[in-house]
């Protein structure tokens, strides 16, 4: 088996929140099949905090635990303090991933700012956090060659 | 059932190693009884290993692993002929034994040729032949294919290669001991194989090379293998090379016939069990061991770690089941999109496999597949295209 931390394991093994919200407020789809990790968030949104995360991942173990552990780390918290979420935090919450997947397979954070982008999007507001950084930098972030 | 991965070695095998590793330790070049014991078994391993294969034993050269035979015959092969030409052709679904050590020879100067495989995995004999040139001096095409199981047409490539025209060497790792290999009748003139792929220890094996073809060392050293492959003789390895080859040539009809029966069963099972699943390879022309699969819309990676929950071994050739995080070049040659390859799958049987093994496979699949897909967008996608 790869080599995952034991929280990877978990995570993989019993992912949270995995679905989709049908009437969610923000959608954000990311990756490439091609580089085999795809995920599509979902945010519910209430009072500026994330109602609810859900999530749906094509990929290996890692991507899946990564959207787990994304979900957790930002349901019940504010649009802000969700865009605060990096990669690294994402990957140091999971005990570490594997340095060769660290960056097809953690997109979780970048996804999410997706889904927050797209809800700012559809409401016409502006979210400090979301438009004061670049666009994820998708295509630089994959490790791997189409 | 990841036996193409690694076997397990048989009792007799084991039982055939062990002198080699307690009293009879002497070096075979050595002119003393301990020496005499080491000799007699590499050279009772290489009547073995030739038998096997309907060659000489003086025509065998020991190795320590497959690889390396594929190394010391594309390269002491093409090298020994740089002087005629330097163009060879290989198969775009070669293992990557021979698709680097055709690198390699790229980077020396030589030109090289890769040949297309239909959907199947199978290799055309008419594309190999419309690609022999004046200067072409080596064609190395596999016998069968380790990932998808194909048997490639070896015998047909050969009739259309030109007489006395370049040298026809097979990867015969993933068949030798597994299916009939003669090379009498194959028309070849180099032949790998390795011992780990037929219940022979790792780091056990061999190339054959027609007697009177020249070729380069690797390395230089002593008077080993005739000096083509010197080195002090790995005499535990080769006796339990040799054992293994004797029981699959006894066992080899019976073997087939147990193992193609649990792999038609796997097959079948899983085709009719988990709905959007193709298999991978030819249907018929396919080790008898191999049942290989794409699974849509999941990955490998995700697929082999919930079978390893449920205790069964399996491989993949997704992307993320790969180091260098590339899909296989085998399913890509055989024009399966990244996007399928990412589910491909493949069991390989073994002799320790029985029929319970492969119902709970049958029973664990399904679960497996249908839980990863749940979670995946792409399913879910195509679930609504569906719905329209």
């Amino acid at each position: 088996m790869p080599v995952y931390s034991e929280k990877v394991m978990q995570h993989f093994m019993n992912p949270h929140n995995v679905g989709e919200i049908p009437d969610a407020d923000g959608v954000g789809e990311i990756g490439n099949p091609v580089c085999g990790d795809m995920m599509t968030f979902y945010i519910k949104v209430k009072d500026n905090k994330l109602e609810d995360v859900k999530y749906k991942t094509f990929g290996c173990g890692a991507a899946i635990a990564v959207s787990s552990m994304v979900s957790d780390m930002v349901k019940g918290k504010t649009l802000e303090e969700a865009l605060t979420v990096t990669p690294s935090m994402v990957a140091k919450e999971l005990e570490g991933l594997p340095k060769n997947k660290f960056h097809c397979s953690n997109l979780g954070a970048q996804d999410l700012r997706k889904a927050i982008m797209n809800y700012a999007i559809k409401n016409k507001i502006d979210i400090p956090g979301l438009t004061d950084k670049e666009e994820p930098e998708e295509e630089e972030e994959h490790a791997c060659e189409t | 059932m990841d036996h193409a991965g690694a076997m397990p070695l048989l009792p007799e095998v084991r039982e055939a190693m062990l002198p080699y590793l307690n009293e009879i330790f002497g070096n075979p070049q050595s002119l003393h009884a301990w020496g005499d014991g080491a000799r007699e078994a590499v050279e009772e391993a290489r009547e073995k290993v030739a038998s096997l294969i309907g060659g000489s034993a003086e025509e065998i050269i020991f190795t320590a692993s497959g690889t390396e035979a594929n190394n010391l015959a594309i390269k002491g092969l093409a090298r020994a002929r740089a002087d005629k030409g330097k163009h060879i052709v290989i198969s775009a679904i070669e293992h990557f034994s021979v698709m680097n050590s055709a690198r390699t020879l790229q980077k020396e100067g030589f030109e090289v040729t890769l040949v297309p495989v239909d959907g199947y995995g199978v290799i055309d004999p008419d594309e190999v032949s419309r690609n022999i040139r004046n200067d072409t001096v080596l064609v190395s095409i596999m016998h069968a294919n380790g990932e998808v199981g194909t048997i490639e047409p070896i015998v047909e490539i050969a009739k259309r290669l030109p007489k006395d025209g370049p040298i026809f060497h097979t990867d015969a790792v993933a068949s030798t001991g597994n299916i009939p290999v003669d090379v009498k009748t194959m028309g070849v003139q180099a032949l790998s194989l390795a011992g780990n792929q037929f219940y022979g220890p790792k780091g056990s094996a061999a190339l054959w090379l027609k007697r009177g073809v020249r070729m380069l060392p690797l390395m230089d050293g002593g008077i080993q293998e005739g000096g083509r492959r010197p080195g002090t003789e790995d005499v535990p390895a080769i006796a339990g090379l040799g054992k293994a080859a004797e029981l699959a040539q006894k066992n080899l009809p019976e073997r087939m016939q147990r193992l193609t029966q649990l792999r038609d069963l796997l097959i079948n099972g899983v085709l009719s069990g988990v709905e959007h699943s193709m298999l991978t390879g030819h249907p018929v022309q396919r080790l008898p061991a191999y049942a290989s699969f794409c699974l849509n819309f999941i990955e490998g990676e995700a697929i082999l770690m919930l079978l390893n929950s449920h205790g069964i071994a399996a491989a993949s050739g997704s992307a993320c089941t790969s180091r260098a995080l590339k899909a296989s070049h085998v399913l890509l040659a055989m024009r399966i999109s990244h996007e399928v390859a990412q589910g491909s799958m493949l069991f390989s049987l073994g002799l320790d496999n029985n029929e319970d093994d492969v119902n709970y496979v049958l029973e664990k699949l399904p679960q497996v597949v249908d839980r990863l897909r749940q979670m995946s967008p792409l399913y879910s996608k195509y679930m609504k295209e569906q719905r329209g």
